[in-house]
């Protein structure tokens, strides 16, 4: 596809989670918990409050459609401040440095004075109704010439569990929102950016990592389109796909309008009530209902079940609109009959609305209010469909496509959160904080320097064990070595269920700095106190409680003086064709055997001497 | 800095970067600029010029109108926020208080009554005075003279309690007078201002004949308790359902959002009494909260007051180094009162020997009040009947619920 032809522009909003010991305006801690262990819920109704000018937001008017009730879980990592129960803690000074060290690598100008505003989301994912968020720097740059716009530091949404239910754990955890000018114009370079940017946040170190942690929102228009807003993708190998699919979608959709601004179509304004058709109807939807109404899309056959994106028509859109009201959905004449519904019902449809084959019918069903309400959303919708692509907040499905959320939210919803006071970031303040080396220029570094391999570099330096591996290279433990063990040895231990945060912890219980387990016990191979094969098995040990110094011992004793001849002994016996046929050549295939054996916990030259004696012995005895 | 005025669109250069703002207001010296994505952020004064001064924006209002079947309830405003607006280009908040504003903030509220609203103060119910507890039960009495089928008092919540007692003593009422607050600030979507001023219009068109305090039940949205005035207290700095009785159940509960109001039985209903006003009260008084260790030259501050409330620490004592000093206030002729720190129970000071000694010096026993609602009561009694014998036994008689003569089991 042509996409400077089309026009193609985008930008993106990156948010990413931080790790910091405390969220943003409370001081619980920022992990997340199983829904399962929550202990206590309570509920809410949210609503929207009137602007200066009489306004409410029209995003916020949106979610208002319905009074809505919302479930939140509380844990005992949660308190009164997410609860909305008690005034925000001050800003987090944490966060706001890993924040100011971010605006710093990507070359911005700090704000002097950081005010924290009140931000009006009310989907219920903020007890308050707000989210809390500062803008902190403004002007970066990127490397394809780009701008970065501004970073702000917000406060992360509450889980949705499902359906109206949040989890609290995760609100107020810090995000850091980075939003790029409108400077990319091909899928490809989406992708780019957000790659350089996830790189630039996790350099930091201070960034949390794994799935939902990093979250990105592409704002999306090609020519005589519109500014579509899509949120929420997650996984970065997604996000040229999601540009794509995006892009097919508003062409079809200007598409569409040349259509039907040739055909003449137009929107009836005046749904009609159609219950009573119904009453026997084989769909059980609209035979329950107690209102089902319809609107007549003149004009409009056949467009409104055309595709405009993979799994996606012309309406569904009109049913995302409907949804807002409290329906499930819509029918449309374009897919009817089906659902139970036969050809009679549907040419009593046509005839009761007055609608000729040209026409499309969109049936909504529901109580008096939803149905009504329903209608309105489907005629707001098709009028827009005439006018092309409307500005909107999407969500993506799985796969790439996306469904209407909500219209872009309007400037008009910001106002300053005046229980957290401003934070003055001086130019003292500014400069203390220390440049970090990138991750892309640490793999090249570690590959020059550490003569790591370059696929072995680039995995360690992007590695959450980084700062583990530089301690390790610096307490003169071999890079080869701390490398295989930080990246492969431990992802083997991991994926066998342990947890291997004993290993890796670098404060004890009261906070005090220690040498991490694993470099103890790398510290050990270094020593020649246990053999390098022995690793895997020491550190299962420390995980079931052991400390190092214990486990490299257990694993010392349990192959020693006898046992190791009896041992090398038993190998020789078992593999005896093997051995007759090389002679003393066997020595190195069963060394290899040996030191499995013994996992490592005998120095090789004793182990290479007991075999060399047993080897011996058994091509005497021939 | 003083050269620019709230809503001046200014330029302003942020290290190399020129930005767009409006402003807002200077604050420690930096001045705050609302920039065009809605965040406000704090620059150097002197890196801003002014681009221009745009006309001030009028509110675009549209009056509510009201419908003329419903009853008519009186909303007295004293500086709580029963409803708020945004200003999103300033980001100012502002308290609103006539009907319009209220019905629009809140629009469930015209299903339920119509509304007169009458201003009397804005202030932070900190500031409250027995003298603006005075100005208000004549404000409510009026309205109840007015012919208001209830009235509904907005006032803030940290002194609530207090000016709920004054008003219970105050007042002969046979419609409710309900006071209503919000925790947390109505220029939130989940403020509890909404549910709060819904469930007291209720209880203010309904059944009750007394004053009380409507506020959330719980920390969900699920229904408000209503408390006797005399008997209610704010148990907690922030949280929603901070306002608890004490020492009896709640009058009863306001479902939400069905808005199903259930008195219990016990409750002074409706049309009960004739409406008249008393309020008269003797504002030297006093509420000392004792202490271990305590000075006697505290107490003896309150000489010449004609009456001290001590919250004393468990059964109703003080050290017995404090009892010399206690025993001069009385001779001097001053009522001391005492209550228990602990709230809940019932003070017996026959118990210890410091106990007895106090009632020997002449102390009252305040029974199972609450602290505050003795003050409130003591300035009442005292304003209200200068026989000083007959105060004393009027302070040990239940003359508005503050007291319960027996101590149930359970609460």
């Amino acid at each position: 596809m042509d996409y400077k032809r089309l026009g193609l522009v985008a930008g993106i909003e990156i948010h990413q989670q931080l790790n910091t010991r405390e969220k943003l305006f409370c001081r619980c801690p920022t992990h997340l918990r199983p829904f399962e262990e929550h202990n206590g819920e309570f509920f809410r109704y949210l609503r929207a409050t009137e602007s200066e000018l009489g306004e409410i937001d029209r995003a916020a008017r949106e979610e208002m459609k319905n009074l809505r009730k919302f479930l939140y879980y509380t844990y005992d990592s949660t308190c009164l401040v997410e609860n909305d129960e008690e005034p925000p803690a001050p800003l987090n000074p944490e966060a706001l440095t890993v924040c100011l060290q971010i605006a710093k690598m990507c070359g911005m100008t700090p704000i002097p004075q950081v005010h924290t505003m009140r931000k009006l989301v009310i989907d219920g994912s903020n007890t308050s109704g707000f989210q809390r968020t500062a803008l902190v720097a403004v002007n970066g740059t990127l490397p394809n010439g780009g701008a970065i716009e501004t970073i702000c530091l917000e406060e992360e949404a509450a889980q949705r569990v499902k359906g109206d239910v949040f989890s609290l754990d995760r609100l107020g955890i810090p995000l850091v929102e980075i939003t790029t000018s409108p400077c990319m114009h091909s899928p490809e370079e989406v992708q780019e950016i957000a790659e350089y940017l996830g790189m630039v946040l996790r350099s930091t170190g201070k960034v949390k990592r794994g799935l939902g942690t990093i979250r990105q929102d592409v704002n999306i228009s090609i020519r005589e389109g519109a500014r579509v807003e899509i949120k929420g993708v997650q996984d970065l190998d997604l996000i040229a796909e999601v540009v794509r699919r995006e892009v097919q979608r508003q062409e079809r959709l200007l598409s569409i309008r040349q259509r039907l601004t040739e055909r003449g179509a137009s929107v009836s304004r005046t749904p009609h009530d159609v219950t009573a058709l119904f009453s026997h109807s084989g769909s059980k939807i609209l035979k329950k209902a107690p209102r089902v109404m319809a609107v007549t899309l003149a004009g409009f056959a056949g467009l409104v079940g055309e595709e405009i994106q993979n799994g996606r028509r012309l309406g569904s859109e009109l049913s995302d609109y409907a949804k807002k009201c409290g329906v499930g959905g819509i029918f449309h004449t374009d897919e009817l009959p089906a659902y139970g519904m036969t050809e009679d019902e549907v040419s009593a449809l046509r005839a009761e609305v007055g609608a000729g084959e040209a026409d499309c019918i969109v049936l909504v069903a529901g109580d008096m209010h939803q149905a009504e309400c329903a209608c309105q959303q489907v005629i707001l919708r098709a009028e827009l469909a005439l006018k092309g692509v409307p500005e909107e907040t999407r969500k993506m499905l799985e796969g790439g496509s996306t469904s209407y959320m909500r219209p872009l939210p309007g400037a008009a919803r910001m106002y300053p959160e005046t229980d957290v006071f401003p934070v003055t970031v001086t130019s003292e303040c500014w400069e203390a904080i220390p440049r970090v080396e990138l991750l892309n220029a640490k793999a090249e570094r570690f590959s020059r320097e550490h003569g790591l391999d370059t696929a072995v570099a680039r995995q360690m330096a992007y590695s959450e064990h980084v700062l583990l591996f530089e301690r390790a290279v610096d307490l003169g433990i071999a890079p080869t070595l701390a490398a295989r063990t930080l990246i492969a040895t431990l992802k083997e231990i991991s994926r066998e269920g342990l947890d291997i945060n004993p290993l890796v912890a670098d404060h004890d219980h009261c906070g005090n700095p220690i040498i991490p387990e694993v470099l103890q016990v790398l510290l050990g191979v270094k020593k020649a106190r246990v053999g390098k094969e022995a690793i895997p098995d020491v550190l299962r040990r420390i995980i079931r409680g052991e400390s190092s110094e214990s486990a490299m011992q257990s694993v010392e004793s349990t192959a020693e003086g006898a046992d190791l001849e009896a041992l090398a002994k038993r190998i020789v016996r078992e593999r005896m064709s093997f051995v007759k046929e090389k002679g003393m050549g066997a020595l190195g295939p069963l060394m290899g055997v040996m030191m499995k054996e013994v996992r490592g916990a005998v120095d090789g030259r004793k182990v290479s001497q007991v075999l060399k004696a047993a080897l011996s012995d058994a091509l005497g005895e021939k | 800095m003083s050269e620019f005025l709230s809503g001046d669109l200014v330029r302003c250069v942020v290290g190399g970067s020129e930005l767009k703002g409006t402003y807002i207001t200077s604050r420690d010296g930096m001045a705050v600029l609302k920039v065009d994505s809605g965040y406000n952020i704090g620059v150097f004064p002197g890196d801003c010029t002014l681009i221009e001064r745009p006309a001030p924006m009028k509110p675009a209002r549209e009056e509510v109108i009201q419908d003329p079947s419903l009853p008519v309830l009186s909303i007295v405003s004293t500086g709580g926020t029963i409803a708020s607006r945004i200003d999103y280009r300033t980001g100012a908040v502002t308290s609103q208080f006539d009907a319009s504003d209220i019905l629009r903030a809140i629009p469930g509220m015209s299903a339920i009554a119509r509304y007169r609203t009458r201003k009397l103060y804005t202030i932070l119910s900190e500031n409250m005075t027995p003298s603006i507890w005075q100005e208000l039960a004549r404000a409510v009495y009026e309205e109840i003279q007015g012919g208001a089928r209830g009235v509904i008092v907005t006032h803030g919540t940290d002194t609530m309690a207090y000016s709920a007692a004054a008003l219970s003593f105050m007042l002969e009422t046979p419609v409710p007078v309900v006071f209503v607050g919000s925790q947390r600030s109505a220029d939130r979507p989940s403020s509890d201002n909404v549910m709060n001023a819904l469930c007291s219009a209720s209880v203010a068109v309904g059944d009750l004949g007394e004053v009380a305090v409507v506020m959330h039940g719980t920390t969900s949205d699920d229904r408000c308790a209503i408390h006797r005035g005399t008997r209610v207290r704010k148990m907690h700095t922030s949280r929603r359902d901070a306002f608890q009785s004490i020492g009896i159940p709640p009058l009863g509960y306001v479902d939400y959002p069905s808005l199903k109001v259930t008195l219990s039985p016990g409750t002074a209903v409706r049309g009960a009494c004739e409406p008249a006003l008393h309020d008269r009260l003797e504002p030297a008084c006093g509420l000392l909260y004792f202490s271990p260790g305590m000075s006697p030259d505290i107490l003896n501050a309150y000489a010449g007051f004609k009456g001290v409330v001590i919250a004393g620490s468990g059964l109703g004592h003080v050290s017995t180094s404090l009892i010399p000093a206690i025993r001069e206030l009385i001779d001097q002729g001053t009522l001391v009162v005492m209550t228990s720190q602990c709230l809940n129970g019932r003070v017996c000071d026959r118990v210890y020997d410091t106990g007895r000694d106090l009632i020997r010096a002449g102390v009252v026993e305040g029974e199972d009040m609450l602290p505050e609602t003795a003050l409130v009561k003591l300035m009442w009694v005292l304003g209200n009947e200068p026989d000083s014998e007959k105060a004393r036994r009027m302070m040990h008689e239940n003359l508005k619920g503050e007291y319960t003569r027996r101590s149930l089991h359970g609460l």
